[in-house]
């Protein structure tokens, strides 16, 4: 028995498999690209109504320049195709930056970890991506690439400046994620990352909140506070960090900090929550967060 | 019409080479142009796991990969899990413990068991739980499925 065909719509027009990076950036340059790597959000999203995707389907999985997690001076860069079971995997994070494996422990399930890059949660620019918090918490920026005048063309977004709003993002057409980069915490440097929805794995963020801060005892400097989910793109919140910054924990500056946040961001209702629910879980993660620094 | 995209890959160990849509999934091919039915379309969106096949030693949601992105790769398939020697010591498990209802999961479970067990064949309970978050059973309570896990574990590592 033959099984009938099934009909997927026709979106694309072309395909190539690049296998390095100007030859991928080739394929994009004309802004009529839809690349892809591991698929996890663009095979979802691409048949969905009213959505616009390029007709050329560019498979970067190939491209030698967007692989590998590596040691620079005074830095560590993630390749774009990074995935997330690498990030997980990964010796050299777990001991210098170990919020990153612990994020990527709480991304999704075994199966999405294993195809999901870093490239890809930065790309598809949600409000409620998991991997953007700590690396807001850690300054990175994102490194960029295009073809000008026939040569590859790089240039940094601090990712805090990357997001326009939800599925928006500053890129231009033809320009790809090579990777992002940040400088690799020095002593003392704490950092954690929170999030939940109604069942542990598989959840779209109902809040998520990152705090990274050097520690002196109990007294912060350089607080860095992330929150995804809470308003149209990962935010970091200055204002709340300001009145963290050089304090020492006790409740009533953890009950200042959370009415600050609660000033600071803007959640939505929608079916996976309301923007109440959304407030009080901003604070209960901040609380936590705070408890744990103090915890050690 | 879609694009189609002629591809070569190595399917259970069997080199296999056809032309796929551009926009299709690994999981429509296997299904419905290489008649290998055992991996499931289910949630379509990578929530459920009922479509876990082994890429490259990786456990993935075939619905969420491209079908052109198999070129060059090695799939394994609950299809091809069987063996001269019979079948493997999870789906043996599963048997033995009556780790089935409407087995609508299993194939998918049983792939990503297989994975969990080839990086860790001692896990804790708690380490398969995590280890199956991203597969869906709404028969069994998994009570059955776990117990099958550590008895696959125990056969895997001796």
């Amino acid at each position: 028995m033959t099984l009938p065909q099934l009909q997927e719509p026709s979106a694309f027009e072309e395909y190539v498999a690049p296998t390095s990076l100007k030859a991928a950036l080739e394929a994009m340059a004309d802004g009529a690209a839809t690349c892809v790597a591991g698929g996890t959000d663009l095979w979802v999203q691409k048949d969905e109504p009213g959505r616009t995707i390029g007709k050329r389907l560019v498979n970067i999985k190939h491209v030698p320049e967007l692989a590998g997690i590596t040691e620079t001076a005074g830095g560590i860069r993630l390749g774009a195709l990074v995935t997330m079971t690498q990030v997980l995997d990964s010796a050299l994070l777990r001991k210098m930056v170990p919020v990153l494996p612990a994020t990527a422990d709480k991304f999704a399930s075994v199966q999405i970890r294993n195809a999901a890059t870093v490239g890809g949660n930065v790309a598809n620019a949600s409000p409620a991506a998991d991997f953007v918090i700590p690396l807001l918490c850690l300054d990175a920026v994102v490194a960029l690439a295009s073809l000008k005048a026939g040569k590859v063309a790089t240039r940094t977004i601090p990712i805090a400046e990357i997001f326009t709003g939800p599925g928006r993002t500053k890129m231009v057409p033809g320009e790809l994620i090579t990777g992002v980069k940040f400088a690799v915490p020095k002593a003392g440097f704490h950092a954690g990352f929170a999030k939940t929805g109604p069942r542990p794995a598989l959840e779209i963020a109902l809040v998520s909140l990152g705090f990274a801060a050097y520690l002196d005892g109990t007294t912060m400097r350089d607080v860095r506070l992330a929150l995804g989910a809470v308003a149209p793109t990962p935010i970091r919140a200055h204002k709340t960090e300001a009145v963290l910054e050089g304090q020492t924990i006790d409740a009533e500056l953890i009950e200042r900090a959370s009415d600050a946040l609660d000033k600071e961001i803007a959640p939505i209702d929608d079916h996976r929550g309301s923007a109440w629910y959304r407030r009080r879980l901003a604070r209960a993660y901040l609380t936590q967060e705070l408890s744990n620094a103090v915890a050690g | 019409m879609p694009l189609q995209v002629d591809i070569t890959f190595t399917l259970n160990g069997r080199e296999t080479t056809l032309g796929v849509p551009a926009d299709a999934s690994a999981l429509t091919v296997l299904r419905e142009r290489l008649d290998l039915a055992g991996a499931k379309l289910a949630c379509g969106e990578g929530e459920c796991g009922a479509c876990t096949v082994i890429v490259d030693g990786q456990s993935l949601n075939s619905c969420l990969m491209p079908a052109v992105d198999l070129a060059g790769r090695s799939v394994l398939t609950i299809e091809g899990l069987w063996t001269a020697d019979g079948v493997d010591p999870v789906q043996d498990a599963f048997i033995e413990h009556g780790a089935v209802q409407c087995g609508f999961c299993t194939p998918g479970m049983i792939m990503q068991i297989r994975y969990l067990l080839d990086r860790n064949p001692n896990m804790s309970e708690d380490e398969i739980r995590r280890g199956l978050e991203g597969n869906v059973c709404r028969c069994t309570g998994y009570k059955k499925i776990i117990d099958a896990v550590i008895a696959a574990g125990r056969a895997t590592a001796a």
